[in-house]
């Protein structure tokens, strides 16, 4: 069983990273679950995608401690969602922090550098990805969510390769996105 | 049969489709909206989809294609079934020819709801049978159940999955088209003395139900969904489990996180899993309870199982302990989880609580993590309903008045720096709300802010209230041409229905005046002094007066250039960033910034800036 949890903030993209691993689980004949965040917070909030690959759980909501694969797309949320990885488990993480309109209002400064510090200390297999550099290099801030799932199958956290998940994304989105998608999932 | 990865509303759908569904109608509200969105998109011929006024409107239309013989299905949040429950209580006792099974997502924690009603209470108070499904798979296989036994016993059923069932996604078994039911409405057969109610029919009537309600119970009992699951070890005497729904899947899950743990106990642990909890298969029930000492209950919401168990305890003078939510095992509100669960479960096993290794010790960084930043759900960047209720404050700054919300995305107005909700109760009250609290306090001024989704579905009558009682009040019309909080549905007001025509809208400014609403005003909240100016003016007017804004949700506009900030006559005032709280200004390095991936080039920041100093983005790019 591999448990996969993705988190960020509403509006990132998570969703179609999150139904990319379970297409190509599909098409490899693995069973797959997942539970989605679903309303309010997606404006803006914390979101989070479960994912649970392979036989033998009930429900997608795996506890924590037992997380394969925490792919965060937000470093402060890597922070908040960090209890649920699993001891020697892998962490991909975007560098780029995303000020919440509050911190904005009281002028509390946040600009993530403290986040990576604390994952650096704790998580041995963290990966470290400049989404923002990822993006301005590729052309399209809507690059993201591929970079970022790129690099966590790469880290072979998946059981599956960039080439297998490239052929189930070009099928599932429109085709304007396919070629920056592709280039994106190999973005190193 | 094949698989597929489906949501566990699309399966719900999916399910009612290969029952031979022929009408589905409801109103949006998560975590339902997605069931009939699912049915939309995937329509057979011969099935008639509608959003529906409301919910009332919904699960009467239902009713009437179910006595023509059609199978239908209705669907709503649980705090719909509230605005639903006068024809469905009389339902219960007038019966329906087609199968009709009536969809109430509920929403334990609650995530996204006003209430945390259980509507499998609801059930037990309508007298109507209810099904509680535990995975995606489920779901898909007990909606055709549910069908099964609405014809069975011609009554309208109950069908309550939880959030976590409605938003989870699972790969499963479905059928092929070629399996599906296929089922013909044999049209409405007059009969005054079936299917008009009257105090006579409804006497018989309510004598059959509880005839029926132990008939029903026994089939319960054998029902394949209701069922004790094993344990893999030797069944203990002393403890054993009673679940549902969700908190079922999350207690089979609890016993492997156990047993992981070395608990070994876990492993002899029999679970009862109720799916029907009204009426509630009492044998059952009573088979598990004699083979036990002490049964832990694992409920959400409302203490239903663990009331029921030990109603048949009482009742069969046995000697078990009962323990749940009214024992303080589990928590009284909110979800639960699979380490909640693991916990109460820890707790109850004797000399299990030293060995035990709680899951969460076991975890990676849980030690002093830095501030963490807040993120409650804002307006979008670029929402007109931002610059609506800034119009309104603005308007109404230093004057006594009154801002009484209602349900939506504007709900969100309540946050700083808006700060412009002062009242939120349920859909279309606070029209009502804001009559009530003028009538008490009469110099302040009254006003009531609706979406216009939610003006169509309930609030037509609050202004008919206000009109002919001759309140003085302002209704602020939020009119962005969609259901904007549950995904864009549309709705009267837009123009479009489920089954793709393009109809007639039904105008908001010509309902109100129709009504008899004098002055009604309809302006774009994005130009804001024309803005102010009108909310200053109608205010002033004698009696109800409106004012509509009109300007579309910013999701469902292509986002103009994003605005740019000239560094040279910014002074830094943070105005903009103070008085909006738009999340396409954000401050960084001390400096006010657009987050250009964020703003949609509203302008409306360059409207309160008191040096000009944000302009519209470039031209060129
Ligand atoms: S123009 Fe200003 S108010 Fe409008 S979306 Fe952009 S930053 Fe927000
Ligand atoms: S979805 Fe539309 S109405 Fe809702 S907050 Fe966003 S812009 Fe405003």
């Amino acid at each position: 069983m591999t448990n996969i949890l993705i988190t960020g903030v509403g509006g990132q993209g998570i969703v179609l990273a999150s139904k990319l691993i379970a297409g190509t689980a599909m098409k490899k004949n693995i069973p797959v679950m997942s539970a989605e965040t679903i309303g309010m917070a997606q404006k803006g909030g914390s979101v989070q995608s479960y994912l649970r690959l392979g036989k033998g759980a009930y429900s997608a909501m795996f506890p924590r401690g037992s997380a394969d694969l925490l792919l965060a797309f937000e470093p402060g949320e890597a922070v908040r969602m960090l209890p649920w990885l699993k001891k020697n488990g892998t962490a991909v993480v975007n560098t780029h922090a995303i000020m919440p309109t509050t911190a904005s209002l009281s002028g509390a400064s946040y600009s993530g550098e403290e986040m990576i510090a604390y994952l650096k200390e704790r998580v041995e297999n963290l990966i470290l990805v400049d989404g923002d550099a990822a993006c301005r290099a590729l052309g399209s801030p809507r690059a993201l969510n591929m970079v970022l799932l790129g690099a966590a199958v790469s880290s072979g956290a998946l059981p599956f390769t960039v080439d297998e998940v490239d052929e189930v994304m070009r099928v599932s989105v429109r085709e304007a996105f396919r070629d920056l998608n592709s280039r994106a999932l190999r973005y190193q | 049969m094949h698989t597929e990865f489906l949501m566990g509303n699309a399966a719900i759908a999916r399910g009612a489709i290969a029952s031979g569904l022929n009408l589905i109608a409801g109103y949006p509200g998560t975590p339902s909206t997605e069931v009939l969105e699912t049915a939309a998109k995937s329509r057979p011929d011969g099935l008639y989809v509608e959003w529906s006024v409301n919910e009332k409107a919904a699960l009467e239309l239902a009713a009437g294609a179910s006595y023509a013989g059609a199978r239908t299905m209705v669907t709503m949040k649980q705090v719909g079934l509230n605005v639903a429950s006068d024809p469905l209580m009389s339902l219960a006792y007038i019966g329906v020819k087609g199968g009709m099974v009536i969809l109430v997502a509920d929403d334990p924690g609650p995530i996204s709801s006003q209430t945390e009603q259980d509507t499998r209470t609801f059930a037990a108070y309508s007298k109507l049978p209810c099904f509680d499904p535990s995975t995606v798979q489920e779901a898909y296989e007990m909606i055709q159940d549910a069908y099964a036994y609405s014809e069975k016993y011609h009554t309208p059923v109950l069908f309550r999955p939880t959030t976590r069932i409605c938003h989870a996604y699972a790969s499963i078994e479905v059928k092929d088209e070629a399996e599906f039911a296929v089922n013909t409405p044999e049209g409405f057969v007059k009969d005054s003395t079936k299917w008009v109610i009257f105090p006579k029919l409804s006497r018989n009537a309510h004598e059959m139900i509880a005839k029926r309600e132990p008939v029903l119970s026994a089939d319960f009992s054998g029902y394949s969904k209701n069922r004790i699951a094993d344990s893999s070890g030797l069944p203990s005497r002393n403890l054993a489990l009673a679940s549902h729904g969700a908190s079922f899947a999350y207690t089979m899950d609890a016993l492997s996180l156990l047993d992981a743990e070395g608990i070994s106990q876990a492993k002899c642990l029999e679970v009862l899993k109720i799916s029907t909890p009204y009426p509630f298969p009492e044998e059952l029930g009573l088979k598990f309870l004699q083979a036990h000492d002490e049964v832990l209950c694992i409920e959400e919401l409302d203490p239903v199982i663990e009331r029921e168990l030990t109603y048949i305890a009482g009742k069969h003078h046995l000697n078990v302990t009962i323990r749940g939510k009214l024992t303080g095992d589990v928590t009284p509100a909110g979800e639960n989880s699979t380490e909640s669960v693991a916990e109460a479960i820890r707790k109850l096993l004797s000399g299990a609580g030293d060995s035990a290794l709680s899951a969460a010790s076991a975890a990676t960084g849980n030690d002093n993590p830095p501030a963490l930043p807040v993120r409650p759900p804002v307006l979008c960047a670029g929402c007109p309903h931002r610059a609506s209720f800034y119009a309104v404050k603005q308007a109404m700054k230093g004057k006594k008045a009154v801002f009484c919300g209602d349900i939506g995305c504007y709900t969100l107005g309540n946050a700083m720096p808006l700060d412009m909700v002062d009242t939120c109760l349920c859909m279309g009250a606070g029209l009502n709300i804001a009559q009530g609290i003028n009538r008490i306090e009469p110099d302040t001024t009254a006003f009531a802010f609706v979406g216009d989704s939610t003006f169509f579905a309930s609030a037509i009558t609050g202004v008919v209230n206000a009109v002919y009682n001759q309140a003085e009040m302002v209704l602020v019309v939020l009119d962005n041409s969609t259901t904007a909080m549950t995904g864009h549905q549309p709705h009267p007001g837009t123009g479009r229905t489920m089954m793709g025509e393009i109809v007639a809208k039904i105008d908001i400014e010509s309902v109100l005046r129709g009504i008899g609403v004098k002055t009604v005003e309809t302006v774009n909240p994005l130009e804001l002094s024309a803005a102010v100016e009108t909310v200053k003016r109608v205010a002033k007017e004698p009696g109800v007066k409106a004012v509509i804004f009109r300007s579309p949700c910013a999701v469902l506009v292509k986002p103009e250039k994003p605005a740019v900030i000239d560094p040279e006559k910014c002074i830094n005032c943070k105005r903009c960033v103070r008085e909006l709280g738009c999340p396409g200004l954000v401050i960084s390095e001390g400096k006010v910034q657009i987050e250009s991936a964020l703003c949609t080039g509203c302008m409306l920041c360059s409207q309160v800036c008191p040096t000009q100093a944000i302009g519209k983005g470039g031209q060129k790019e």
